[in-house]
């Protein structure tokens, strides 16, 4: 059923349809209308079957989701930014204990310093935990993912982590196909664990591994993710099948068969990259753009191929590594191996700074002619860098430089973009 | 496309409004995304939102930056914020304010950009019918009477979509009574 309503509003409604029987959640912005939608859904008797339980902070949400996916439930949690961090021990347990909970990362900065706004920093900081990463272009998108997500981590005993752009989406009203109970029931079993704690049949879940087996544990959590290479598609074409809509896979191109230049990025901001390679190409300028959905596992084959015919690939990204520079455009170089072609790196929308059309269409243009830099900060502004590097300079006790940098560009009120 | 770019402060409802349109323009079988600004949002703070309308799935994602239509919903930003920043010529202009254009100072402005500006009591049509100072709803219903953009039953559906019981009853009569409001006042002119 179409519906006009709010992204996290449709997750929320998405995740009741797959008939979690555990949510456990602290809210942090800007992911907490979902959690708050479920506990409403919950608590009116809409959605039954399911425990939802306050916690008292993000490591007690994916600790309690730890040991009630362990118990053989269906568990779904979310969280954002520095609530991601605080249950960051917990990550790479859920991921190493092989156990299928399904988490929604509303994307959003980390600080310091502070900053609510969407950036991937928080997913990214997790990528190397072993969970699967699926990042979600619309919220028809992020629905569709979650519905994939459970059927996906409970058929390699794999947590999953649907990342959708924080405010960008959690709190866009848009169109969604809402779909029916039987579609989901239809699609997602039951789920069956691998492992349960049961009193009945005693096991223990965690043992302590030393050298002897640590490497094959290790390595089978990587032949999971590879698995999930091949699972990916094949659940969206299923998916395709039940729904009638294409959503997730590994990745989409976008007008990229002729294409010299090519846009990689991950989430939302794709769509704003269409509408950029469109007004291009009416210019006669040939450019596309690959949409990446799946960041863990890393499709490097898929990626490989959609690229490799390309002159140059501009990788925008939303996150970096400070003091090296990309961190998807690693995996897209890792892909590219042995093809000589251009490779630069923009990293763009840090702390929700808006990507624009004209300045996307303005980066693409430089980096047509060649003189994009390595690594590029899409509509960086020079002069206050150079005005707190010389302050910097001038001067030992310069005092916090975000305090500075915003005294200097007097009170922001309310500025478009 | 129709792009609509809604200020206010923080409180006067600017993200439900924006949301409340996207939801009647859905309701005539538009494409419609609404977004709020990604500005800090607390009470009496300027905020800002922004409401796309098509016929085709909107892929854009960046704030609206050319607006065909302004909504004000608090004429105090006008000397704190750059309200008109982008808004293409001959764009329209609604504003919360029980003083005229010549009395806001905007003559000037609006003449040599050839908005179409218009100006409706809006809060004080929303204390006398929900009894609070929440001029969204009222200036939402007089943007569809200026710009013929959604219908007046499809905002009123949009409000009862969003608020139940009294508050949406009193809000659909805010909404009524600055559609009317609006419609006479056109009518007067074409008179």
């Amino acid at each position: 059923m179409l519906r006009q309503i709010e992204g996290s509003r449709a997750v929320a409604e998405a995740i009741a349809l797959a008939r979690p029987q555990v949510i456990c959640a602290y809210p942090i912005t800007p992911q907490t209308h979902i959690v708050e939608g479920l506990g409403e859904m919950v608590k009116s008797g809409e959605l039954t079957g399911c425990e939802y339980i306050n916690v008292e902070s993000e490591f007690a949400a994916l600790s309690v989701a730890i040991g009630s996916a362990a118990a053989g439930a269906r568990t779904y949690t979310a969280t954002s930014s520095q609530g991601l961090l605080f249950m960051a021990e917990a990550v790479y347990n859920a991921a190493g204990l092989g156990l299928p909970i399904v988490m929604t990362i509303g994307n959003r900065a980390i600080g310091a310093p502070i900053n609510i706004w969407n950036d991937h920093s928080d997913s990214m900081s997790m990528r190397d935990a072993g969970w699967i990463q699926l990042f979600a272009e619309t919220n028809q998108e992020a629905l569709d993912l979650h519905i994939q997500a459970f059927k996906l981590a409970e058929a390699l005993s794999c947590p999953v982590m649907v990342c959708m752009d924080g405010f960008i989406l959690t709190h866009a009203y848009e169109r969604v196909d809402m779909p029916t109970q039987a579609q989901v029931d239809a699609f997602l079993p039951p789920f069956e664990p691998r492992q349960v704690l049961d009193p009945a049949e005693p096991v223990s879940i965690g043992a302590m591994v030393g050298p002897e087996a640590f490497t094959e544990v290790r390595y089978l959590a990587h032949h999971n993710q590879l698995r999930a290479l091949e699972l990916i598609p094949r659940l969206a074409v299923e998916f395709k099948n039940e729904f009638g809509r294409e959503s997730g896979g590994l990745l989409r191109t976008y007008r990229t068969d002729d294409a010299e230049t090519i846009v990689v990025a991950l989430g939302s901001v794709n769509g704003t990259v269409q509408e950029a390679v469109d007004t291009m190409r009416e210019q006669g300028v040939k450019v596309g753009s690959l949409s990446l959905c799946s960041f863990r596992p890393f499709p490097l084959a898929a990626v490989r191929s959609a690229l490799q015919h390309a002159k140059r690939v501009v990788v925008l990204e939303k996150c970096f590594a400070v003091g090296l520079g990309g961190i998807v455009s690693d995996g897209v170089r890792k892909a590219l191996s042995g093809i000589v072609l251009k490779g630069y790196t923009v990293v763009a929308g840090l702390g929700g700074r808006a990507i624009t059309r004209a300045s996307l269409i303005k980066l693409l243009e430089s980096a047509g002619r060649d003189e994009l830099e390595a690594v590029t900060f899409l509509d960086l502004n020079r002069e206050i860098v150079a005005h707190e590097l010389q302050r910097e300079r001038k001067a030992r006790r310069t005092g916090p430089t975000a305090e500075a940098i915003l005294k200097s560009l007097g009170t922001v009120a309310s500025s478009v973009g | 496309m129709l792009q609509v770019r809604i200020h206010g402060r923080g409180g006067q409802g600017v993200v439900s409004g924006a949301e409340m349109l996207s939801v009647a323009a859905f309701l005539e079988g538009r494409h419609a995304q609404a977004f709020p600004s990604f500005g800090s949002e607390r009470m009496g703070a300027p905020v800002m939102a922004f409401c796309r309308i098509g016929d085709e799935p909107i892929r854009s994602r960046e704030p609206v930056m050319e607006p065909d239509a302004l909504i004000i919903q608090d004429a105090t930003l006008l000397h704190q914020v750059d309200l008109f920043n982008g808004l293409r010529a001959g764009g329209t202009v609604l504003i919360n304010a029980t003083r005229s254009q010549d009395e806001l100072g905007l003559d000037e402005l609006v003449a040599s950009n050839r908005y179409k500006l218009f100006t409706l009591p809006a809060t004080e049509i929303a204390l006398k019918h929900v009894g609070r100072a929440v001029p969204n709803v009222p200036l939402l219903a007089a943007f569809a009477a200026l710009t013929g953009i959604v219908k007046l039953e499809s905002v009123i559906a949009a409000i009862r979509d969003k608020f139940a019981g009294k508050v949406g009853e009193g809000n659909v009569a805010a909404a009524t009574d600055a559609f009317e409001r609006v419609r006479k006042e056109q009518e007067g002119q074409h008179a």
